[in-house]
């Protein structure tokens, strides 16, 4: 049979359902692979195996006394899944990759969580990120590096690279992520998976601690379109308990047969292929592009002019977002509280030594953003700029059906590449952020490699509420090639 | 530099961030030079927009005004740094 952690999260659903594999063979063998590995690739800040087998357990038996009953089995029945650790899981600690909250244990769980628990769900761990979300490595986490299990010396991507490496290294079928400037897709092209940015509003954000509330989205990182759909579909849908998510009916359930995509109009931005992206990332999504043409879809060059202004107006308005979503982080209800001297000394002492720094510079980029004198120059100009940002999107979708582009200028970097140099650090979102200011979709998927082994990804950006459409091509992508299947060799045997 | 240490100071106090003075002058020149990045955006000239149309962000619904239950006390102290009896404990606010 190969290993189980080989299956993708479809196949673990049908051989769960045939009886071939019960959900607590399929959860140590997860585990087991943990147990070999994590020492070096560290995807998981909080695993929680005892919590995973014993809701393995309650899967199977839930599953046998349904069978008995005839009644419909939940979709996601005994599937393990990973979750990034800025996501809730009641009764499981969430520290968002921070000190602050390091001993935080959330009495609920994510709308997005719950729903997928509801579906039977088997969560392995907490996976690591960028403290708050706030990166494009998981450099910044203060729980330690996670490698990229295609080298151990480059970075997953960020911020969701606990994520995306838990998937690539075959920890997990599938794990949620969040995409606030492309934490989803950057980290999946850089190790080698697919992984979906939705809508914004298409997913609730209720029990994801807030970074940017008008940016964050949950998403989905897994080793298929399909998979990842599925997985979406699920979660995806409004929710009272946040007053952004959109009433927008869920997109189409994907049939069985291979999508055609004759007519379907790509667009590829002439913004996005400048000078600077590593040759054979432009290659491989050249060459990607060329494959959905040969699927039937036509292919034509579209300007998106203000795609230069995305990475300024990104870094003023998720900073003063940010500024204000990280104030209640005060030692008071909850968190590291360090009592020295008066309440305010408590909030700076608490916050400086909690917070750390990639932290610390948005918190006051965004503060002075935000500040009296300044709040026009720079927050206000940001959001203006944003709509024009946004209308670029709008336009180009009167004209074309997906975008396609690369995901980052290069393949995944070297660990410490960027050293203390914010900015540069920043530039790797240049393609992502983009989807993130205007709302859209976007799915990543790996259309090759390097000559260096590493995976090159691809995005294909929609329009709002036009998940459909990116899967049916996702789809079709991984239908006619094989990028999506490799993995890299970890263990000779386990 | 866009920022003088005054300012970087004045931020960190609005910010409620402690900060040592390595930090101080590390802050202040890495400020500065994505202050000077972002600063581009000033140089475009936009005709005025209402604000709320870049978001996307549906207008408030609101629901029946109807108690529901909400987080127990007990649940909604279990982080508490310092706790006494149903409260969260704190230094004194007011001298």
């Amino acid at each position: 049979m190969g290993n189980l952690t080989d299956l993708t999260a479809r196949e673990c659903l049908a051989a769960l359902e045939s009886g071939r594999i019960s959900s607590q063979e399929l959860t140590q063998a997860c585990l087991a692979r943990m147990d070999a590995l994590e020492w070096d690739i560290h995807a998981f800040i909080t695993p929680t195996p005892e919590k995973a087998l014993a809701a393995a357990r309650a899967a199977d038996e839930r599953r046998a006394d349904l069978k008995k009953r005839g009644d419909i089995i939940p979709p996601l029945l005994g599937l393990p899944l990973a979750v990034k650790d800025v996501l809730c899981v009641a009764g499981t600690r969430a520290t968002c990759g921070s000190k602050i909250l390091e001993n935080y244990v959330p009495p609920f769980s994510a709308t997005a969580v719950q729903r997928l628990l509801d579906a039977g769900a088997v969560v392995l761990g907490k996976t690591n990120t960028d403290e708050f979300a706030m990166g494009s490595s998981t450099e910044n986490s203060a729980y330690g590096v996670t490698r990229n299990p295609w080298n151990r010396e480059r970075v997953p991507g960020g911020s969701s690279g606990g994520s995306a490496a838990a998937v690539a290294a075959r920890f997990a079928p599938a794990a949620l992520g969040t995409d606030t400037g492309g934490s989803v897709r950057q980290p999946a092209a850089f190790c080698g998976v697919t992984g979906v940015k939705p809508t914004y509003g298409r997913v609730s954000r209720y029990g994801l601690i807030a970074y940017g509330s008008s940016l964050d989205t949950v998403g989905v990182l897994a080793r298929s379109a399909e998979d990842a759909e599925m997985i979406l579909r699920l979660m995806a849908g409004h929710d009272e308990l946040d007053a952004t998510s959109s009433q927008e009916p869920l997109f189409q359930a994907a049939g069985a047969d291979i999508p055609d995509l004759t007519g379907l109009r790509i667009g590829v931005p002439v913004e996005y292929f400048i000078k600077g992206i590593q040759p054979e990332v432009e290659t491989a999504v050249r060459a990607a592009i060329a494959e959905f043409e040969s699927l039937g879809a036509q292919v034509r060059e579209i300007s998106l002019p203000h795609t230069a202004y995305a990475l300024p107006v990104y870094y003023l308005i998720a900073p003063a977002e940010a500024s204000a979503n990280l104030a209640r982080y005060d030692g008071v209800r909850f968190g590291l509280r360090v009592e020295d001297g008066g309440v305010v000394e408590m909030f700076m002492q608490s916050r400086g030594r909690g917070f750390g720094a990639e932290v610390k510079r948005r918190i006051m980029l965004g503060t002075y953003a935000l500040s009296a004198g300044y709040y026009d120059a720079y927050y206000g100009q940001a959001q203006k700029v944003r709509a024009l940002i946004r209308a670029d999107f709008d336009r180009t979708f009167e004209q074309v059906d997906a975008i396609a582009a690369p995901v980052t200028p290069s393949t995944a970097f070297p660990i410490g590449g960027h050293g203390d140099d914010p900015l540069a650090m920043y530039l790797e979102d240049v393609f992502t952020l983009p989807a993130n200011l205007a709302g859209v979709p976007g799915l990543a998927f790996p259309v090759g490699f390097d000559q260096a082994g590493l995976p090159v990804g691809m995005q294909l950006m929609g329009r709002h509420f036009g998940e459909a459409t990116l899967f049916k091509m996702g789809r079709a992508y991984q239908h006619a090639t094989d990028w999506h299947t490799r993995s890299p060799l970890l263990l000779k045997k386990i | 530099m866009t920022l003088t240490l005054k300012e970087v100071e004045h931020i960190a106090l609005l910010a409620r961030l402690e900060l040592d003075a390595e930090e101080k002058t590390r802050y202040q020149k890495q400020l500065s030079d994505i202050l000077d990045y972002v600063a581009q955006l000033q140089k475009l000239i936009i005709p005025d927009q209402p604000l709320t149309s870049a978001s996307g962000i549906p207008a408030a619904r609101l629901r029946e005004d109807q108690p529901r239950q909400g987080l127990s006390t007990d649940e909604a102290l279990r982080n508490a740094p310092v706790r006494r009896d149903n409260q969260f404990r704190v230094p004194p606010v007011l001298e």
